[in-house]
């Protein structure tokens, strides 16, 4: 959830306004990005020399790499990135009161069904959170675990050697362009640790973590699942997300240790300028399992592969995403899984929906190196075309080097037809209740997967969006 | 115009939607309230057409004539308009819907038919489709199966059945409902609608059947005999078997002549 004083765009097709309110950053560097400012975000947040050294380095990796030529359409991103405020601090407390809040904005809300708590959150309305006593509740039983949630800063600032230890391991800023941005911008983000064999059967909330600086643009993520432990990370949320910003970078890195279990699951909804360059990759060790559920809806052009290192034997990767591409917008999304050793298993299923002029393509990689005997691998991707305009690709790239590897790989293409949307308007749905019911059932395979309130949030967000698809 | 008649079509004139191929070319038909009829016809003869076209499939385009269902212009209407209004089709080939359960699906339905602002009844609704499915003699599980996703034909003839139980229309419109089936499943989708009848004397229902079979077990009030688009011939269960045993030969030597 981006911090910023600006409410733009809802991300859904019918919306596309934006208002500002009256109240100022704390602080903010001027627009574009040089040396100098990565100086002024270290020193805003008081690190230590060494991370101020990585982000200058991590900008002299960034300017000196090409913008990429693949995926999508990158051309006017440079005129947007020289516009760019690469920091914003946020106001210590929004006084934004729920009154300011736009009609059309709380009639969405309204329409999605969201409580009114978080509907003021989603807002920007720094009101009292209602789940602040269940976060407190949580928070000690966490501490009492030994488990770390706080905020990245939090966590450089109190743990500095564990922070140290791991942080640009899984991602170094040279992985790539925007990898590197962030190497040298990050602001915001999550550091979680979990201790050997702890459990946590409640799933780590970003949205808990609101009385602390939030998801920015740059965001960073790092988490540690040590041994044995097994936990559930959400974050973000099917709501339109409001930001001024039209350019998210983040970088989520995961290391998950031997034998421990770690499911990360993201939806976001970003508003249709938004360019939204994420790279996230878990490194798997030996016996471990690492679950990306990955939901991708709104932006201009998103493009995001969840990735899964697979190091060590035995090491289980999924990646389960859907994506949903409108009107001009383009989803660039899919999966890496990378086999480095024996007996490794991993398998990516993505669901992409296009509407209208909307453009969702399914970029993959499986790579098994020489001598991770046995490895086993199944990709499955199926894209639904709601309209003529529609469009899908599919780039499924497969590198095997072992002779022992078992790869699959299945792609379908459907189109809603005819004949199917008659069949259910003969039972007395419009047509926008039939599509909207042919798309549920179409992602149930992995919404099925997610924490129920987002299902049925993701459900009521279908309906909105296929109420102007047809005609 | 007859007004006891439920379903009331006249002079319908019909063709494929992008072409200019006419295919229903002036039929005439009457239905009252709780009769049931049979049109009967060779292949490429109209009498899915027909069906189709009361219905409202998008794939055909009515020209000319009437089709009054209870008063109302029925081709002036959507097709959920017309399940709303009381139609129901049972398909030939019914689709597939991966993902969504038959419970989910009726449940979609009807909450259809409510107002924006009324929400179905959740409990309320299991208990109709509980009802429903011990009335037609399935089994419970059933309901929790993606639509028609991967069924046999009598499990997708049965699930158009259940649906047609759930929805309780006031005319119901068999579109080849027995081709395909053994003996078996017909008897099991035959009895289902006599149960329906049973239960609903004023249920009408239109049977378009290529084979007399059926009619053994749903005895029909009317036989017509369809040929290159219109009616030739009405007339009682006589007529059915009579076709039987001589088939369309006559109609042809008719037409030609």
């Amino acid at each position: 959830m981006p911090t910023n004083e600006v409410i733009q765009g809802l991300g859904l097709d019918d919306y596309k306004f934006g208002f500002v309110t009256d109240s100022e950053p704390v602080f903010r560097t001027r627009p574009g990005l040089d040396a100098e400012i990565v100086r002024q975000i270290s020193e805003r947040k008081d690190e230590p020399e060494w991370m101020l050294k990585r982000r200058l380095k991590a900008l002299r990796i960034y300017d000196a790499k090409p913008m990429p030529d693949w995926g999508g359409d990158l051309s006017e991103l440079q005129e947007t990135l020289d516009q760019t405020y690469f920091y914003v601090k946020p106001q210590e407390q929004m006084e934004r009161s729920w009154d300011d809040v736009p009609e059309n904005i709380k009639q969405t809300f309204e329409r999605l069904g969201i409580p009114e708590a978080e509907r003021k959150l989603l807002a920007g309305v720094g009101a009292q959170y209602d789940s602040e006593m269940v976060y407190h509740s949580l928070k000690e039983e966490w501490e009492s675990k030994g488990v770390i949630f706080d905020s990245i800063e939090d966590g450089l600032r109190n743990h500095p050697e564990l922070f140290r230890k791991h942080f640009g391991t899984v991602i170094p800023a040279a992985d790539n362009k925007f990898a590197a941005l962030n190497s040298a911008v990050w602001s915001g983000g999550s550091f979680v640790y979990i201790p050997p064999g702890v459990e946590l059967e409640t799933p780590l909330q970003a949205y808990f973590r609101v009385n602390q600086e939030r998801l920015g643009q740059f965001e960073r993520t790092l988490i540690i699942a040590d041994e044995g432990s097994r936990a559930h990370y959400i974050e973000g949320c099917t709501a339109p997300v409001y930001s001024t910003d039209s350019f998210h970078s983040g970088v989520i890195e995961i290391i998950v240790n031997r034998d421990a279990f770690f499911r990360y699951t993201t939806i976001q909804n970003w508003s249709n300028n938004m360019y939204n360059l994420v790279t996230q990759r878990a490194r798997v060790h030996r016996g471990a399992h690492m679950e990306w559920l990955d939901g991708n809806l709104g932006s201009k052009l998103t493009m995001k592969y969840p990735s899964c290192y697979l190091m060590e034997e035995g090491a289980h990767g999924e990646i389960m995403s859907i994506a949903y591409a409108g009107d001009g917008q383009h989803q660039d999304t899919g999966g890496k899984v990378i086999h480095v050793a024996p007996n490794t298993s991993s398998s990516i299923v993505s669901k992409s929906i296009s509407k209208g002029t909307g453009r969702s393509s399914y970029r993959g990689l499986c790579k098994v190196y020489d001598g991770a005997t046995n490895a086993k691998s199944n990709v499955e991707c199926d894209a639904l075309l709601i309209n003529e305009t529609s469009r899908t690709d599919t780039f499924p790239y497969i590198e095997i080097d072992e002779r022992s590897a078992s790869v699959g790989h299945e792609a379908t293409v459907s189109k809603v037809g005819d004949e199917q949307l008659f069949y259910l308007m003969s039972r007395g749905m419009d047509e926008a209740e039939a599509m909207a019911l042919i798309v549920r059932g179409f992602i149930e395979p992995i919404a099925k997967e997610l924490p129920l309130e987002y299902a049925v949030e993701l459900n009521r967000l279908i309906e909105l969006e296929m109420e102007g698809s047809v005609g | 115009m007859n007004d006891a008649a439920i379903l009331s079509v006249a002079g319908l004139r019909a063709k494929v939607a992008d072409e200019d191929l006419h295919i229903l070319k002036g039929v005439d038909l009457v239905i009252r309230p709780g009769e049931v009829h049979a049109i009967m016809g060779p292949n490429g003869s109209g009498k899915s057409t027909l069906a189709k076209v009361v219905a409202g499939h998008p794939a055909y385009e009515a020209t000319g004539g009437s089709v009054t269902f209870r008063g109302e212009d029925l081709l002036d209407m959507e097709p959920d308009e017309r399940s709303q209004a009381g139609v129901f089709m049972a398909f030939q080939y019914p689709v597939e819907i991966p993902g969504v359960s038959i419970a989910n699906f009726l449940r979609t339905s009807l909450q259809a038919r409510l107002e924006d602002d009324e929400e179905l009844d959740l409990f309320d609704f299991q208990e109709l489709l509980m009802e429903r499915m011990e009335l037609l003699d399935t089994d419970p599980s059933f309901a929790q199966r993606p639509v028609n996703d991967g069924f046999s034909g009598g499990e997708k003839k049965r699930n158009e059945i259940l649906q047609m139980a759930v929805l309780k229309p006031s005319l119901a419109l068999m579109d080849e409902t027995d081709s395909g089936l053994d003996i078996d499943a017909l008897k099991i989708v035959a009895q289902g609608v006599n149960t329906l009848r049973q239960e609903n004397p004023d249920m009408s229902v239109l049977l378009i059947t290529h084979y007399q079979r059926i009619l053994n077990y749903i005895i029909p009030d009317m036989v017509h005999v369809m040929f290159k688009g219109r009616i030739v011939e009405s007339g009682g269960p006589e007529v059915a078997m009579e076709l039987e045993a001589r088939g369309y030969e006559e109609y042809r030597k008719a037409h030609v002549a």
